[in-house]
C-alpha cells in the first residue's frame, strides 16, 4: 500500500466562542494517489473539517490528532501547514483588492521554497509557470495579474483556486465545495484541472454536496459525514446511492 | 492707553527669545503675544492637544557644521539640506539653471509682493514661524519651464529641544511644470519642534506637485502648514506620507482662485506607539468649473491616534464643482483610534461632491487566505497593509521615492504590526 499522507484520528473540534461541538470523533486516512470525497447533509461539519485541517482561527481542537506525512499539523500555523504541502481550495475565495494575484503567489512560492531550503524561483521561470498552469484551468492570463479574486465571476474564482493549487503543487488538497456555483462548463474545466494535477504522490479530498462533481473526478472512496463523524464509507457507487436516497436513511440506520 | 492681557503660557513659551527687529517679523511677534495656544475647545484643534509643544522650553537653532547622516534619504541629485531651519549649503547640491533658488532673510522675503500674504494671522504656529525664522528659501520656476528633475528639500532635526522654523516660498510661473520633494527627518534631534510654513503660488496653466515624506523622531513634534493659491487652469498635487513623529499636524490650505483647476491631495499615515498624526485639509472653491480629489489612508497600531479633517467649501457662485473626498482607516490594535471628520460646505447648487469614511480592522478572512497559501502572518499583514496604502504610495509616481518609503516602513515599523 502507498504511504499515508493524511491521518486524522478521533478529531473533536468546537467553535471557540460558542463552545459548540462540531466534529465528534472523526477518523480519516488518506494515502498517496487517492481521491476521497466527503459528502453529507448541511451542518454536518464538512467545512469545519476543512477549516480545522487548514488551521483557521475560531476553532478549538479538544481531542484527537491530524498528521500529514508524519507531521503533527495541529502544532503548526496555517502558513506552515501550507509549507508542509497542504492546500485548501476555499468554498468562498476571498477578494483582496490591491494585491495582485501573481505577486502574492510569487511571495507564497518563495516563502515555501525558503522553508524547504530551496532556491527562490526566478522571475522568468515563475512567469513561464504562470503561463503553463493558467492554461490548465483556462484562466485568462489577464486574471492572473489582477487583484486576487477582485471582480472575478464565481467560476473564475474557483478556477483561480485550482490555478493556485497547480502553482503550489501540494501533497494534500482539500477542495471545499469547489463545485458550488459552477455551471457545467466551468465544472468540467475545474475537474479536468484537478485530474491533471492528480498523481501517485499526492492526494485530493473533495468536500461536496452533490454527486455531479464525482462524474468528472472519480473518487476512490466516498465518505458520509453526519453529525461530526464519518458514518459510512464506500466507493463511488455510494455517491450515486446518496443522490437517489438522500442522507436520512444513514442517520436513521445509525439511530438503530 | 491700550492694554492687552497676555497669555501666561505664551509669555513663558517666548521667554528668552529675542524680540525681532524687522517690521514683518515684529508684526508677527506682536500678533503672537496677543494669541494663545489652541486648546481642544477650538474646533480646529478639537482632537489634537499641543501641550507637548506649548509646555516645552525650546531654544532657537545655531549654525552647525556637523556631519549629517542623510545619504539614505536622498532621492534626487538636486537637493537642499536644512538643519533646524538653517540652510546647510555645504551639504547641499543643486544648480540653479532650472529652479531659481534664493536664500533670504525676512527682510528680503518681505519685499516680495505675495510673500506672507495668504496666511492666517490668527494662527499661532504660522505667526511663530514668521516671527522667528532665520533663513527662508525662495524657489521660483520660470514661466513655461518644464522641469523633469525633482528638487528635494531635506529638513533635518538635530539637538535637544530646538525650535526649528522652516520657511519656504514657491512661485510656480505660468505654464510651468515641476515638482519638489520635502523630506522631514529626525536624525539626532530629540524633543525638537519643527514648525514649517510653505507658501505656494501656482500661476495660470502651471502644474506643481509637492511630495512629502515625514519620518521624524519618536520624541519630535511637528506642525506643517502649506498655503496654496491656484490660478486659472492650474493643477496642484500634494502627497503626504507620515511614518514617524510623536505629534505631527499637517495643515493644507488651498485657495482655488482660478477656473478649470485640478487639485489632488493624497495621504498615508502609519502610526505606532503613542504617536499622534493629524491631517487638516481645506480646499476653498471660490470660482466655477474646478475639480478636487482627496484620498487619505491611515494604518494605526499601538496606542497611536489619527485625525483626519477634510474641509471643502464651495462658494456661492462656484458652480460646476466636482469635489471628492475619501478617508479609509485600519486599526491594528484595540488601543489605536481615529477621528475622521469630512466637512462639505456647499453654497452653490450645481455641484457634485462626495465624501466617504471607513474604519475597520485588517480583513481576517483575507489574512487567513494568504496564510493558507504559505505566507507567514507577518508577511500577510504587510501585503494587506501595503495594498491598503498602495494607491497613495503609487501617487508619488516615482520609483526612487516609493523605494525610500518602503525602506522607511521597514526601518520605522519593521512591518511587525
Amino acid at each position: 500500500m502507498s504511504k499515508v499522507l493524511l491521518d486524522i484520528k478521533n478529531l473533536h473540534a468546537e467553535i471557540e466562542d460558542e463552545g459548540k461541538q462540531i466534529l465528534k470523533g472523526l477518523n480519516l486516512t488518506v494515502r498517496a494517489g487517492e481521491i476521497h470525497a466527503i459528502m453529507g447533509p448541511n451542518g454536518a461539519g464538512k467545512s469545519t473539517l476543512a477549516s480545522v485541517v487548514a488551521g483557521k482561527d475560531g476553532y478549538e481542537v479538544t481531542e484527537g490528532s491530524i498528521e500529514m506525512d508524519g507531521k503533527d499539523l495541529l502544532e503548526l500555523d496555517p502558513d506552515e501547514r501550507a509549507k508542509e504541502g497542504l492546500f485548501l481550495a476555499f468554498q468562498y475565495p476571498v477578494e483582496i483588492p490591491g494585491v495582485s494575484n501573481i505577486n502574492f503567489l510569487r511571495t507564497a512560492i518563495n516563502e515555501i521554497k525558503e522553508y524547504r531550503k530551496e532556491d527562490p524561483v526566478s522571475a522568468k521561470d515563475f512567469m513561464s509557470m504562470v503561463r503553463e498552469k493558467s492554461k490548465l484551468v483556462e484562466l485568462d492570463a489577464k486574471l492572473a495579474s489582477r487583484s486576487v479574486n477582485e471582480g472575478f465571476s464565481g467560476g473564475e474564482k474557483k478556477r483561480n483556486e485550482i490555478f493556485q493549487m497547480a502553482m503550489l503543487e501540494p501533497k494534500v488538497s482539500f477542495l471545499d465545495e469547489t463545485d458550488s456555483g459552477l455551471d457545467i462548463d466551468a465544472l468540467r474545466i475545474v475537474a479536468a484541472g484537478v485530474n491533471k494535477l492528480k498523481n501517485e504522490n499526492n492526494a485530493v479530498v473533495l468536500i461536496t454536496h452533490y454527486q455531479r462533481l464525482l462524474d468528472y473526478i472519480i473518487p476512490d472512496f466516498v465518505h458520509v459525514l453526519a453529525d461530526g463523524k464519518i458514518v459510512k464509507t464506500g466507493d463511488k457507487n455510494l455517491a450515486l446511492e446518496l443522490e437517489e436516497k438522500g442522507y436520512d436513511w444513514l442517520t436513521e440506520e445509525k439511530a438503530l | 492707553m491700550m492694554t492687552t492681557v497676555l497669555s501666561e503660557k505664551m509669555q513663558s513659551f517666548l521667554d528668552g527669545f529675542p524680540t525681532p527687529e524687522n517690521s514683518l517679523q515684529l508684526a508677527a511677534y506682536n500678533r503672537l503675544i496677543e494669541l494663545d495656544f489652541p486648546t481642544t475647545r477650538d474646533e480646529y484643534w478639537k482632537y489634537t492637544r499641543v501641550g507637548k509643544i506649548s509646555n516645552s522650553k525650546y531654544t532657537l537653532p545655531e549654525k552647525s557644521i556637523r556631519d549629517l547622516s542623510i545619504e539614505q534619504y536622498i532621492v534626487s541629485d538636486q537637493f537642499i539640506v536644512i538643519e533646524n531651519g538653517l540652510v546647510r549649503l555645504d551639504l547641499s547640491q543643486f544648480n540653479s539653471s532650472e529652479f531659481n533658488i534664493d536664500f533670504k532673510d525676512a527682510e528680503g522675503l518681505s519685499e516680495l509682493a505675495d510673500f506672507n500674504a495668504n496666511l492666517n494671522n490668527e494662527d499661532v504656529f504660522t505667526q511663530l514661524n514668521t516671527a522667528f525664522f532665520d533663513e527662508g528659501i525662495e524657489i521660483t520656476i520660470d514661466n513655461k519651464a518644464v522641469i523633469e528633475k525633482k528638487l528635494q528639500l531635506i529638513y533635518v532635526s538635530n539637538g535637544d529641544a530646538v525650535l526649528a522654523n522652516n520657511r519656504l516660498f514657491i512661485h510656480a510661473g505660468k505654464s510651468s511644470k515641476s515638482s519638489i520633494v520635502i523630506t522631514q527627518i529626525g536624525e539626532s534631534g530629540e524633543n525638537c519642534f519643527n514648525n514649517l510654513v510653505t507658501e505656494v503660488i501656482v500661476e495660470d496653466n502651471a502644474h506643481f506637485t509637492i511630495h512629502k515624506i515625514q519620518s521624524d523622531n519618536d520624541s519630535n513634534t511637528q506642525v506643517a502648514t502649506e498655503q496654496i493659491a491656484q490660478g486659472d487652469n492650474s493643477t496642484f498635487k500634494i502627497n503626504t506620507v507620515t511614518l514617524n513623529g510623536l505629534l505631527v499636524r499637517n495643515n493644507i490650505n488651498i485657495a482655488v482662485n482660478g477656473q478649470n483647476c485640478s487639485t489632488y491631495m493624497n495621504g498615508a499615515v502609519i502610526g505606532k506607539n503613542n504617536q499622534h498624526v493629524d491631517n487638516h485639509t481645506f480646499v476653498d472653491h471660490r470660482v466655477p468649473n474646478c475639480y478636487s480629489n482627496e484620498n487619505y489612508k491611515y494604518v494605526l497600531d499601538g496606542k497611536s491616534t489619527g485625525v483626519f479633517n477634510g474641509r471643502v467649501v464651495v462658494q456661492k457662485d462656484a458652480q460646476v464643482i466636482n469635489a471628492y473626498q475619501n478617508n479609509g482607516n485600519i486599526l491594528l490594535s484595540d488601543h489605536a483610534s481615529i477621528n475622521s471628520k469630512p466637512e462639505l460646505e456647499i453654497y452653490a447648487d450645481d455641484v457634485k461632491c462626495s465624501h466617504g469614511s471607513t474604519t475597520g480592522q485588517l480583513d481576517e478572512d483575507a489574512l487567513f487566505y494568504l496564510q493558507a497559501r504559505g505566507i507567514s502572518k507577518k508577511n500577510a499583514k504587510r501585503i494587506l497593509v501595503s495594498a491598503f496604502i498602495g494607491e497613495v504610495i503609487e501617487s508619488y509616481e516615482d520609483e526612487t521615492i516609493t523605494e525610500l518609503i518602503q525602506q522607511l516602513l521597514e526601518k520605522e515599523h519593521g512591518w511587525t504590526f
